[in-house]
């Protein structure tokens, strides 16, 4: 099973166009994002005093980051002391090169999968693949995406632009291909594609001698790894196999244990809109006898330390994956995650894609751009990342790697005069006169008439046509404000 | 107190009858407005797009413009939020400290139009009559980055004659997002007709906001649905009184046909 990648993916305009034409997907998005929306924003309202939390949960999350090196290395050593086998891997390729030397060693051709966003960012299952191991995903929905040979689309929820009538469609068409298939009799009742599901994967919890994971959050001073979950398939994955391989960004360290408290009450209200999730596992090291007696640790930077140097995009590293801003975001709402181009969407997505990669690349340099900077996503953020305004820095780096362009782009030709005609007022009532004329000339000629009575300004041409192939704008009046104040004193004569 | 009017490049060049709408309004409530003619745009439509060299000389020209001025209220939420919180911003990566030390000064006096008259004057009574039934759509910037809150409903609840009917999904973003509007207009317009949608399930005759981008954005959709809904600036309404109503010239119902001088 091979999978999606999101490799060669178009820009952001040009791949959302595309998504705001799929019916099937702007009705489940519509759906699934307001139902998750409303249920955060009640159990929130049950909390008096979650700004405090918030706060409180940046606090923990940018101290992390501020001494990240120090915490690192103490939670080598506290895992190390229990244990564990830590691995520092740079990027993608020595993450997955160390996944399946591990694996090898055990003479293992499959593992068992936690849900997990670092495994999906490095691409693991793909990498495995090609050294000759199976990757099994356990979590429902990832499950219906690896099934599928779907791209995940949501960071909790990677199936959510699939309804139950294709999730049956699915399973039925492709589980007897991977290990036991659906019944025969199966419906798309929640409950029995559940269940088809549960006993799908049971073979392979109880076969697999390899599991991999990621980690929500990794406690410096014990050495513990955190996953909270909510079908309790990553516990399985986390306590029957021999061997367990946790894969976790650099950034999911916190200091002392204490500072779980804040983030492990704002996580779950935030992500399923649940006042506690129904799984917590933690685990440090190896306890003799009790799950799994072979436990590695792969530290991933890829990007991480690129992140962390730029002085505005830093805060993002504080995530901690929860989703509300994809919920939220009216833009994720229509368009969904594939647009995005990333196993990362939403708004979260278009600021982390470029921290982690650079804007060199179109597809990446379009993610910035990809919102209207309406700010949901940062009133809902647990971990208070204010995304417009790390948006709008990003939008700076895009334009200045292209300011020793040969030829600039239209765009910045446009924006250069604007900004020459709002230098100076005097070039500003020039512009004025000439619009002026354009309105007397539209006023004449214009066929629509707005409510209210104005005239339209009709099809603009050019990048105008963007604007006017959907909305009617209406004609420049004939006397700008300044003209009319200076004309009346100010409407004293 | 010397006020400044900073009525927004967009006002300036296609809604002049929005500024005039503040000048009426304000001179009413006894404040003598300035319009200093050396002011030309926040910078904004340069800042959000990314192209922050280019914005320095327009926040130069914000500074000179309102320098010396107790407040500065303009009828954009938007745009307040532009000089409050962005203005910094460009005059770091300007590198002038002088520039930084103006617009530390100019934009902590820049007030939203319900700011200044919910805040500063004190007033929610503002003593207008506009017997029509609107519907009131909250702009992002003024909801979520100057947290006007409730203020314009406060004003407009007083407002004579005025019935004030709920928007559905009132606080989700209209999608007009400065040059987002045309960068990704589809999904720009796929916001934009939901938000059409909710303002036509209302039945009100006109939608209000405090900021004409937004409205230019709802407003030429519900226009090209042919809607006959109009789009309406809170100050326009707030300017308008018993006298003013009905009468061509006045602010309240201005920009007909053939009204413009």
């Amino acid at each position: 099973m091979t999978g999606g990648t999101f490799v060669g993916m178009p820009a952001f305009p040009e791949a959302a166009r595309a998504a705001l034409g799929d019916t099937q997907l702007r009705h489940n998005l519509a759906h699934a994002t307001h139902t998750i929306r409303d249920k955060r924003a009640r159990v929130v309202a049950e909390v008096e005093e979650w700004e405090e939390l918030r706060v409180a949960g940046t606090a923990v999350k940018e101290a992390a980051l501020r001494d990240l090196a120090t915490h690192l290395e103490q939670l080598e050593a506290s895992l190390t002391a229990r244990g564990a086998t830590v691995h520092w891997a740079r990027d993608a390729a020595e993450a997955c090169a160390i996944v399946a030397r591990v694996t090898h060693a055990h003479g293992a051709d499959e593992v068992v999968k936690v849900k997990s966003m670092a495994t999906a960012e490095i691409g693991l299952n793909e990498a495995l693949e090609a050294e000759g191991i199976a990757a099994w995903e356990t979590d429902l929905a990832e499950l219906i995406v690896q099934l599928g040979d779907d791209l995940p689309s949501h960071i909790l929820v990677p199936a959510i632009h699939r309804n139950r009538a294709e999730i049956r469609e699915i399973f039925r068409r492709r589980m007897g291909d991977v290990g036991r298939p659906a019944p025969d009799d199966l419906t798309d009742e929640p409950s029995v594609l559940a269940a088809a599901a549960r006993a799908h994967l049971r073979e392979k919890f109880l076969r697999a001698k390899v599991a991999v994971s990621g980690a929500n959050f990794a406690v410096a001073e014990t050495g513990t790894l955190v996953v909270v979950e909510s079908e309790g398939n990553g516990r399985m994955c986390l306590t029957l196999p021999e061997v367990l391989i946790s894969v976790v960004g650099i950034e999911k360290v916190v200091p002392t244990w204490r500072d779980l408290d804040p983030l492990l009450r704002l996580l779950p209200r935030s992500s399923t809109g649940e006042r506690m999730n129904p799984y917590t596992s933690m685990w440090s090291g190896v306890t003799p006898g009790d799950g799994p007696q072979e436990v590695h640790v792969v530290l991933i930077d890829n990007g991480r330390t690129r992140a962390l140097a730029d002085d505005v995009g830093r805060q993002a590293l504080r995530c901690i994956r929860c989703s509300a801003c994809l919920n939220v975001c009216p833009v994720y709402e229509r368009v969904g995650g594939h647009a995005y181009g990333s196993v990362y969407p939403g708004p979260i997505g278009a600021i982390l894609n470029p921290l982690l990669n650079g804007v060199s690349d179109p597809q990446t340099a379009s993610l910035p751009y990809a919102s209207s900077l309406c700010g949901a996503c940062f009133e809902v953020c647990p971990v208070r990342i204010d995304i417009p305004s790390v948006l709008v820095d990003q939008r700076a780096q895009v334009v200045d790697s292209h300011r020793g362009d040969a030829v600039p782009k239209p765009e910045a030709v446009a924006m250069r005069a604007t900004a020459w005609a709002f230098s100076d007022a005097r070039r500003l009532r020039w512009a004025h006169r000439a619009s002026g004329g354009a309105g007397r000339v539209l006023d004449r000629l214009g066929r629509t008439t707005l409510p209210g009575g104005r005239r339209a300004a009709g099809r603009l041409p050019g990048p105008g046509a963007a604007w006017t192939s959907a909305r009617d704008l209406p004609a420049p009046p004939a006397e700008s404000f300044r003209a009319w104040w200076q004309r009346t004193d100010g409407g004293r004569r | 107190m010397r006020v400044a009017l900073l009525v927004t490049c967009i006002n300036d060049a296609l809604y002049p009858d929005t500024g005039k709408a503040v000048v009426t309004l304000l001179r009413r409530l006894g404040v003598d407005v300035d319009f200093p003619t050396a002011q030309t745009c926040c910078a904004q439509p340069m800042v959000n797009t990314g192209y922050l060299d280019e914005a320095v000389p327009v926040v130069r020209t914000y500074v000179d413009a309102f320098a010396g001025y107790d407040a500065i209220v303009t009828p954009s939420g938007s745009c307040a939020g532009s000089a409050r919180h962005q203005h910094s911003i460009v005059a770091r990566r300007s590198g002038d400290p002088a520039l930084e030390a103006a617009v530390a000064q100019t934009g902590p006096r820049t007030h939203e139009l319900s700011e200044f008259l919910v805040d500063v004057l004190g007033v929610t009574d503002v003593g207008a009559y506009f017997p029509h039934t609107v519907t009131y759509h909250p702009t992002c910037h003024s909801l979520r980055m100057l947290g006007v809150g409730d203020r314009p409903r406060q004003l407009l609840e007083k407002v004579r004659g005025l019935t004030l009917v709920d928007l559905p999904q009132a606080e989700e973003c209209c999608g007009f997002g400065g040059t987002f509007a045309v960068k990704n207009a589809d999904t720009s317009v796929a916001m934009g007709s939901d938000k059409a949608r909710h303002v036509r399930e209302t039945g009100a005759e006109m939608v209000v906001a405090g900021d004409n981008s937004c409205l230019m954005h709802i407003g030429g959709l519900l226009s090209r649905e042919r809607s006959g809904v109009r789009p309406v600036h809170l100050a326009e309404i707030l300017a308008s009184t018993e006298d003013s109503e009905g009468r061509s010239d006045g602010p309240a119902v201005g920009a007909r046909a053939g009204e413009r001088a």
